[in-house]
């Protein structure tokens, strides 16, 4: 079963790439843009059928290595 | 007295490192990352580099490796370890040192030589440096300190803060913090001080020909507390 996991820098910590790119694009006329994050995302093959398992074991995953707690939050969609 | 240098796959300062411990006279021994265990070791030291590739996050992958356990043991039992710049970021990793070291604020690598404030000599690694202001290198792209308020407050009640970025006369300000780094840190200890993460790089600065010589007040220190 395939899970994915988005992992982002918590609200409040500094994004310095995320800024670059932001103003990069305006820098291209994308007018509209005022902020940009960036994020890392995963798809993570794991050998078992129960979804609410397979996600269990993801969540202690992103837990001990995907996401560092200090700085960022993970979402398991 | 004994030494023992982790080299995982990327570290690049660990024969700098090796040079420097032998110079000022430890026997030092160099421990592949896959190993299980370490031999006896007065001193255990995480090098500079770019371990794993800095893949995922800066030291993340080191601090899972087959030989950290034995690092943490080490530390957990009174061991002196010493983590320098990667060797900072691994051991953040690991939780033995508390926060990250996130990208540099102005997203640049920067590698120059710095100024740095020694906050507190009560621990083994500054305690008979008479300076107060050390030249040192850095070489870094994450090096940008962080961490929460309440473990920023508990670093400063426990005279945790090792050194930080000052100016060559010792102030500590915006222009001087090369990193963004939170309080201007560039290093700090654990709570019982025998762990010692920082990004410059004593190891660069022990040839008076070449660079300068507060890395060798540094380890003619170190050396002094374990004889």
């Amino acid at each position: 079963m395939k899970i994915k996991v988005i992992v982002t820098l918590k609200n409040g910590v500094l994004d310095p790439q995320g800024k670059a790119i932001q103003q990069t694009l305006n820098g291209m006329n994308f007018d509209k843009v005022s902020d940009v994050r960036q994020g890392k995302f995963f798809e993570i093959e794991v050998k078992e059928n129960d979804e609410s398992k397979a996600k269990s074991l993801v969540d202690d995953m992103c837990k001990k290595l995907l996401a560092n707690l200090v700085i960022e939050d993970y979402q398991i969609v | 007295m004994k030494s023992s240098v982790i080299i995982f796959p990327g570290s690049n300062c660990d024969r700098d490192m090796d040079v420097a411990l032998k110079k000022f006279g430890f026997k030092n021994q160099m421990i592949w990352h896959n190993d299980q265990s370490i031999p006896k070791s007065d001193l255990i030291v995480l090098p500079g580099g770019f371990s794993y590739g800095d893949y995922l996050r800066c030291g993340s992958i080191a601090s899972k490796s087959n030989i950290i356990k034995s690092v943490i043991d080490f530390a957990n039992s009174g061991g002196l370890v010493l983590g320098i710049c990667n060797g900072f970021q691994i051991l953040t990793e690991t939780g033995l040192l508390p926060g990250i070291l996130q990208q540099n604020k102005y997203l640049n690598f920067i590698c120059k030589n710095v100024y740095v404030k020694v906050k507190d000599k009560k621990n083994k690694y500054f305690n008979n440096i008479k300076k107060d202001i050390l030249k040192l290198h850095i070489a870094h792209n994450e090096g940008n300190y962080f961490c929460s308020k309440d473990e920023i407050k508990s670093l400063e009640d426990n005279n945790q803060i090792a050194v930080t970025y000052c100016d060559p006369k010792g102030l500590e300000n915006d222009e001087y913090n090369p990193n963004g780094a939170l309080k201007n840190i560039a290093g700090i200890f654990n709570k019982n001080k025998n762990v010692l993460g920082m990004m410059p790089h004593p190891e660069r600065m022990i040839d008076r020909y070449l660079s300068g010589e507060d890395g060798s007040l540094f380890f003619e220190n170190l050396l002094g507390n374990l004889k």
